[in-house]
């Protein structure tokens, strides 16, 4: 929230500026919304859409893999499922998935009206938008990148992918890069700064700590990534040497920049995941979370240790036992605060009266299945072992196990538990329950086998395979339950999209849970807290549950309500940088269009009115 | 192939690691702790409550800080991460171009010792706009504003005649590794430098608006904020690139 200063001055020929949109419904509603929990639904449906893209290119490479010798998708085409495959999962699925549930849940969880920085909000679901559309528009425009997700030098350098579609993945990862920087930073000033009184970071819900260890990871891991981009942008379209070996550069660096990024990038992809399950444990368990405290640590601890583990990615390049081996070390000692992680939920259960709902049951589902990724990870986290499974199904089963089965689940944990609050309606349980074992079955039916093709010495990112390998069988299977699997999760979203239009109304509190959030109707009105609470223990909402007292709340502002104002800047600014990424990649003029409406949108937006307004409080007040 | 030299990687971002330490244990022994409410006194908290029920006041943040300072602290930690992978490419990089111009047949210290000198004063100048600024005294806030904005353009001036300089020599950006990491780095540099001259450009011009006022001295401290960090950084670079070229004990 920004301040009631002084009226901005502004000479005439800017006082256009002062007049903000002010559209409660319809498109223009939605392209200038400032409110967290309308671009929490936007990020949920993008992240949706994507979902399904990243999974058809999935199945397009289980098709070509599901007998030997196959001819349907091949080399370069088969390349690029492979990568634009990985690269839409993890930025334009799972990690917005994730952004969905900080972008609705913080401000609720913490007792706030918005995000500390609403316009800024809006903006980061633009650039993710925009980084989407930069990367999937480079399948219409002479091919997608097809040089794997981590890209390794020097197949990346001009000379072996002369096409534009590294230029494409370059631009596109900078835009969402930007996007998630932003919303970082902002999720982190919202946390320290916009907590209801008395909820010391001790007091704050288990899923926005998450949420702001994976901020700070976001803020600290991106910006490598981003310099190891704009370093490769360079090296394809200016001529610079820096993965060169010819002129002494060392592709190497390129392994060590991405991986600085892409290790603590696991984490930014499974914390977010922790956080939901130490959230819907406790719920259903009806007790509170065991070891709070050790749950909150382990996390950070997780965040931190995450920058120390890259080199593990790197075991057979050749850096030398003495770093191989102390990676190894750091590799297994991250498994500490993980496993620490893993007892609390199950001493959380343990006693408990526990009600198997659908998203506990995704909710425990994860804790098995992040068991199992962990466990292969551990095994290729010895360096010595590392050799054998380096580039082998092996891995492809344990990153899957991790990703899908520790991210995803937490994923689909968080949408049927909070879509009552998301949308005021519930998604019915007994086909939610088949839904689940639907998923749950063809999960792990298509990725166990994986292990057993790895081990078998099945190489990764291979197109076919000859008969003598023996893997056939194998693959075919994986093949057919990964078909299934795919098509449970289409009926889970369309499951979704069924509960949101029906008339299955929630109440306030459906699953009778602990966290502020749910002190409030679903959908939560656009003021979220019309009294800001007061807090004073862990679980403030269940506290006042069982001691049947109300929330203490904070003096009503005599003036109403105080909102943010809508804007447009946040979109034009998107819309700008997306223009100027094209230029670039085709180094045409447009660039300098896209900068110019950039940089027009950007002042309007430091100069444009203070919109803030008022609403009158509710009548009848809180309950 | 030779496996890449690990310490420079790791010794460039733990120098980057400590200083973001640095700078963030600095900030909350400074404004984070001091405002938490459980060591609030009373006589804080009534206060506290008297502003609530004064809405020309701004809202109540938990920390008490503005969301935009601590906005742009937790930015400019992660610049640091910009930096220093900048600065880990270059120091990986350092000696191995395999052809000329090198390092030392390019520079000239004392021009880069000079404009270094002036970006330092700069910071100085930048103190004393703020603290005019947080008494309400306009006129010296727009001549120190000034003053700071000229420094900065000043440096500026000098990194255009030096890469021109640079480039007249025979070192362009795709001549060697030196030439591409150089540029990189003291580029990406010069872009944050003429970010904040622009923005001090434009602090300027708006106190002729009657946009900067004492109540919105906080927008100049940010503005401070940014330019000293932009120095500092400077002064790391100055001493990996140029210092470490000189010969030690003469």
């Amino acid at each position: 929230m920004s301040g009631h200063g002084p009226k901005l001055a502004l000479p005439k020929f800017l006082s256009f500026l002062k007049n903000r949109p002010t559209k409660e419904n319809g498109l223009v509603s939605w392209l200038t919304t400032v409110d967290h929990k309308r671009i929490g639904i936007l990020y949920l449906y993008t992240s949706f859409f994507f979902l399904f893209v990243g999974g058809i290119e999935a199945l397009f490479v289980r098709t070509q893999l599901s007998a030997n010798d196959l001819e349907i998708f091949v080399g370069s085409t088969y390349n690029q499922l492979v990568t634009m495959h990985a690269t839409t999962m993890i930025f334009l699925a799972i990690m917005p998935l994730a952004a969905a549930f900080f972008n609705f849940m913080i401000p609720l969880q913490i007792g706030a009206r918005d995000v500390a920085f609403p316009r800024l909000n809006a903006f980061s679901y633009f650039m993710y938008l925009a980084g989407g559309i930069v990367l999937n528009a480079s399948w219409f425009m002479g091919g997608a990148s097809d040089v794997g997700w981590f890209a390794y030098a020097p197949l990346t350098s001009a000379t072996y992918s002369p096409t534009h579609g590294v230029d494409f993945w370059i631009l596109g990862l900078i835009l969402t890069g930007i996007s998630s920087t932003v919303a970082a930073i902002n999720f982190i000033v919202t946390i320290i700064n916009m907590r209801a009184p008395g909820m010391t970071l001790m007091k704050m819900p288990v899923f926005s700590w998450m949420a702001f260890v994976t901020a700070f990871l976001l803020a600290f891991a991106l910006p490598v990534i981003t310099i190891a981009l704009i370093i490769l942008f360079m090296d394809r379209n200016y001529g610079t040497t820096f993965f060169q070996t010819a002129a002494g550069g060392d592709p190497i660096l390129w392994q060590h920049l991405f991986w600085v990024f892409g290790h603590p990038e696991v984490y930014i992809i499974v914390l977010p995941a922790f956080g939901i399950v130490s959230e819907i444990i406790p719920v259903f368990s009806k007790k509170p979370l065991f070891g709070y405290k050790l749950v909150v640590l382990s996390g950070a601890a997780i965040g931190f240790m995450g920058f120390t583990v890259w080199s593990h990615h790197m075991f057979t390049v050749g850096m030398g036992p003495i770093v191989n081996s102390a990676f190894s070390i750091t590799t297994a000692a991250i498994a500490i605060p993980t496993g620490v992680k893993i007892f609390n939920w199950i001493l959380t259960l343990w006693n408990g009266k526990i009600k198997f709902s659908v998203p506990m049951m995704y909710a425990t589902a994860l804790v098995f299945l992040f068991m199992v990724g962990g466990f292969s990870g551990l095994m290729h986290g010895a360096a010595a072992s590392d050799f054998q499974q380096h580039d082998t199904y092996f891995v492809v089963a344990h990153f899957h196990y991790t990703i899908l089965g520790g991210g995803l689940f937490g994923f689909l944990a968080g949408t049927v538990y909070w879509l009552p609050k998301f949308f005021g309606k519930m998604m019915d349980e007994e086909r939610g329950r088949k839904i689940f074992w639907w998923i749950f079955v063809s999960f792990n039916l298509t990725f166990f086998p994986m292990h057993f093709l790895g081990t078998s010495g099945m190489p990764r990112r291979i197109y076919t395979y000859s008969s003598d390998m023996e893997w056939t069988a194998l693959n075919g299977f994986i093949t057919l339950a990964s078909f299934v699997l795919g098509i449970a999760l289409l009926v889970f979203f369309i499951d979704v999209i069924k509960a949101v239009k029906s008339k299955n109304k929630a109440s306030a509190d459906p699953w009778d849970a602990r966290t502020l959030e749910w002190s409030i109707p679903s959908p939560p009105p656009v003021y979220n807290f019309a009294d800001l609470p007061k807090v004073e223990k862990v679980d403030e909402f269940w506290e006042s549950k069982i001691s049947k007292k109300p929330i203490k709340t904070l003096p009503r502002d005599p003036h109403g309500i105080h909102m943010p104002g809508k804007s447009w800047m946040p979109l034009i600014t998107s819309v700008g940088l997306m223009i100027a990424s094209f230029g670039a990649i085709y180094e045409s003029d447009l660039r300098y269009i896209g900068l110019g409406i950039f940089l027009l949108a950007y002042y309007g937006w430091a100069l444009e009115g203070d919109a803030e307004y008022y609403l009158p409080y509710p009548k009848k007040g809180r309950k | 192939m030779e496996a890449l030299k690990l310490q420079p990687v790791i010794t460039a971002f733990s120098v980057f690691g400590i200083f973001v330490c640095i700078v963030l244990t600095y900030y909350a022994l400074l404004n984070l702790f001091k405002s938490f409410p459980r060591v609030r006194s009373k006589k804080e908290k009534e206060a506290m409550m008297d502003k609530d029920s004064d809405p020309h006041h701004h809202v109540e943040t938990y920390t008490g800080e503005p969301n935009i300072k601590l906005f742009w602290w937790v930015f400019l930690a992660s610049d640091c991460m910009f930096f220093g992978s900048l600065i880990t490419a270059y120091l990986i990089y350092k000696g191995q171009s395999l052809v000329g111009p090198y390092p030392l047949d390019v520079f000239d210290m004392e021009l880069t010792t000079i404009s270094t000198f002036i970006l330092l004063l700069s910071s100085f100048f930048m103190v004393l706009t703020l603290s005019s600024i947080q008494k309400g005294d306009l006129g010296k806030f727009r001549f120190w504003c000034f003053s700071t904005f000229l420094c900065g353009l000043t440096f500026l001036g000098f990194q255009v005649y030096e890469f021109e300089h640079f480039i007249h020599e025979g070192l362009r950006l795709k001549t060697n590794l030196f030439g591409s990491t150089f540029y990189l780095l003291t580029g990406t540099h010069g872009v944050h430098v003429a970010i904040g001259v622009l923005w001090l450009l434009g602090m300027f011009i708006y106190s002729f608006w009657g946009g900067i006022t004492k109540e919105r001295a906080i927008e100049v401290e940010i503005a401070g904020l940014y330019w000293h960090f932009v120095d500092v950084v400077w002064i790391v670079i100055f001493s990996v690139i140029y210092l470490m070229e000189l010969p030690i004990g003469g």
